[in-house]
């Protein structure tokens, strides 16, 4: 490339990454502005912070989101990896069938998703009230609010977990698995120490993807949320509500820097991971 | 390991919770509120004609610009050395990771009519503009919040053009339109293809991004349905026929593209977020 044409390409690239980050920055700024106001700068302060830390909505819709996101990425790993080994022995007809339903939820516009879940656990309850009146049956009410949420979760996240782990079990070599049954293990045993070590990176991937996408589901969530259970992006989209929260700013400074630490570690283990393996070819280039 | 069982509780998750829901949208799209089968929710839909072309066409424009924008820098990262390309990488999924609420919030402030941008102009002495709640600041807050989605699978496709290729192009006498237009192009469609669905999925079914910047002049088909399940017009088997049609417009949408060209492995681009 010649000179004026790199330069061309880094002022193009400028421009995106200004319009990408200048409106995150300028929340940032504005989250130590001492006035309620969105244009005028009256002053330093750190009052949004402390009163964001005081917020009681905020720190337990905080909890609600941790606990929904655990209870539904770790289930959605152990049923998502089951069932990609399952799906993995399958033959081709079933698996293409099942494989093409795992889809949909990702294809689907997400307000289809969560307008049926809906409608699933409004069936649900109408089915629970019809049982309990005729039959003088006491089942418990599945209430909207976090069973809901999680069962929510949970399907949302499988088909990550199953995209996830399919490759990595491709990717397996079967003889290791069979040298394992010739030499003595029984199947549970070559099971764990040879197939579970093989697809880890995926279940973890899986697992990560998984819980990342809990934490940020808006859309879905709010459908199939109660009174009871606010997750915190519900709890962010009651406050853009109510137009003026400078609290929005100090959540967004702290959720951005969070993101950031996260991903500029996850970029230093891969580059440390390429030298550990750079290193390894080297070795065994030279052995 | 020939066990295929494994996915037997994964099957009857799948019946109750992805296909029986979906089975209950189709249901309540076609009965009355006492069961009895129906027709009029969906010739009700015809009523919103404008609220469906409205979003469709938004969602085109976002769509276009989102490409338009992506394209040069979805190949320019890809020509990178490895640690710019990774730096680069970084910064366009980084915002991704941001709740959208908080992003189009951020919107918000500086669209006002006394916000930022107004005011910046303000010391030339332009404007002040109406900025929010128009139907320009729905599509920015679209093209916005979407445009990592169409970055990403094109950076993941024209990172696997080798080099090599383009420089042979150039060697056999072929200028830089006709290696764009005769190389790079047709290598890059399963991109393309990809980076539209995962824009105008989001942008043609979004209810928040109409409601806060667009104001209440600009309600989308993701607000109608919205409205129907949890508005004070609550109708679910209205909501479930809406629903219906948007689902029909975005398979559309994907066995339109599906035309222009054979199928492509989906899973590489979705599993980049």
């Amino acid at each position: 490339m010649t000179n004026k044409l790199r330069w061309y390409a880094k002022t193009y690239i400028g421009f995106i990454l200004a319009f990408f980050y200048i409106p995150i920055l300028v929340m940032i700024a504005y989250s130590f502005n001492e006035s309620k106001s969105r244009t005028f700068f009256t002053g330093f302060t750190l009052d949004w912070y402390n009163r964001l830390f005081t917020n009681d909505l905020i720190i337990s819709s905080l909890q609600n989101t941790l606990i929904i996101a655990f209870a539904a990425s770790i289930t959605a790993t152990v049923i998502g990896t089951a069932a990609a080994i399952g799906l993995y022995n399958m033959n081709k007809w079933l698996k293409s069938v099942m494989l093409n339903f795992t889809y949909l939820p990702i294809v689907n516009p997400e307000i289809i998703t969560g307008v049926s879940f809906m409608l699933l656990f409004v069936s649900i309850q109408a089915l629970i009230e019809g049982i309990n009146t005729s039959f003088g049956a006491a089942i418990p009410m599945l209430e909207f609010g976090r069973a809901t949420l999680i069962l929510a979760h949970i399907t949302f996240c499988l088909p990550y977990v199953i995209l996830n782990v399919m490759p990595k079990l491709r990717q397996m070599d079967k003889n290791i698995y069979e040298a394992a049954l010739d030499l003595g293990c029984n199947e549970w045993q070559a099971f764990y120490k040879i197939v579970v070590p093989d697809i880890m990176p995926g279940i973890i991937a899986g697992f990560l993807t998984s819980f990342t996408m809990s934490l940020d589901d808006f859309i879905i969530s709010y459908f199939v949320t109660g009174p009871t259970s606010q997750t915190l992006p519900i709890t962010i989209f009651s406050m853009t509500r109510r137009r003026v929260s400078p609290e929005i700013n100090a959540l967004s400074a702290i959720i951005f820097v969070v993101v950031l630490l996260v991903l500029l570690t996850l970029n230093f283990y891969d580059i440390r991971r390429e030298k550990h393996m750079l290193k390894r070819m080297e070795v065994r280039s030279r052995a | 390991m020939k066990n295929k069982s494994s996915a037997f509780p994964y099957g009857v998750w799948m019946v109750i919770f992805i296909v029986l829901p979906l089975l209950l949208v189709g249901y309540f799209a076609f009965t009355t509120e006492d069961g009895a089968p129906t027709m009029e929710n969906i010739s009700k839909v015809g009523e919103f004609m404008p609220v469906l072309m409205r979003s469709v066409w938004y969602a085109v424009v976002a769509t276009v610009v989102c490409l338009v924008i992506a394209y040069p820098l979805g190949y320019l990262i890809s020509r990178g050395a490895g640690s710019r390309r990774r730096t680069l990488l970084m910064l366009v999924i980084l915002p991704m990771w941001m709740n959208f609420l908080l992003r189009t919030y951020a919107w918000m402030t500086l669209l006002e009519n006394n916000g930022l941008i107004n005011r910046f102009l303000g010391f030339f002495n332009v404007g002040p503009f109406e900025m929010i709640n128009t139907s320009g600041a729905v599509i920015l807050g679209m093209v916005y919040n979407y445009m990592p989605f169409m970055i990403l699978p094109l950076y993941a496709v024209m990172s696997k053009i080798d080099q090599t290729t383009l420089e042979a192009a150039q060697d056999l006498g072929s200028s830089f339109v006709s290696t764009f237009a005769r190389v790079i192009l047709p290598l890059s469609m399963p991109g393309v293809k990809t980076g539209i669905i995962m824009v105008f999925v989001p942008s043609v079914s979004t209810f928040i991004i109409s409601r806060m910047l667009g104001g209440g002049g600009n309600l989308l088909i993701g607000d109608l349905i919205e409205l129907q399940f949890l508005g004070n017009a609550y109708n679910p088997n209205l909501g479930a026929a809406i629903s219906l049609v948007l689902l029909v417009i975005v398979l559309l949408c994907m066995s339109l593209l599906n035309q222009f060209g054979g199928e492509e492995e989906m899973e590489g681009a979705l599993l980049d977020k």
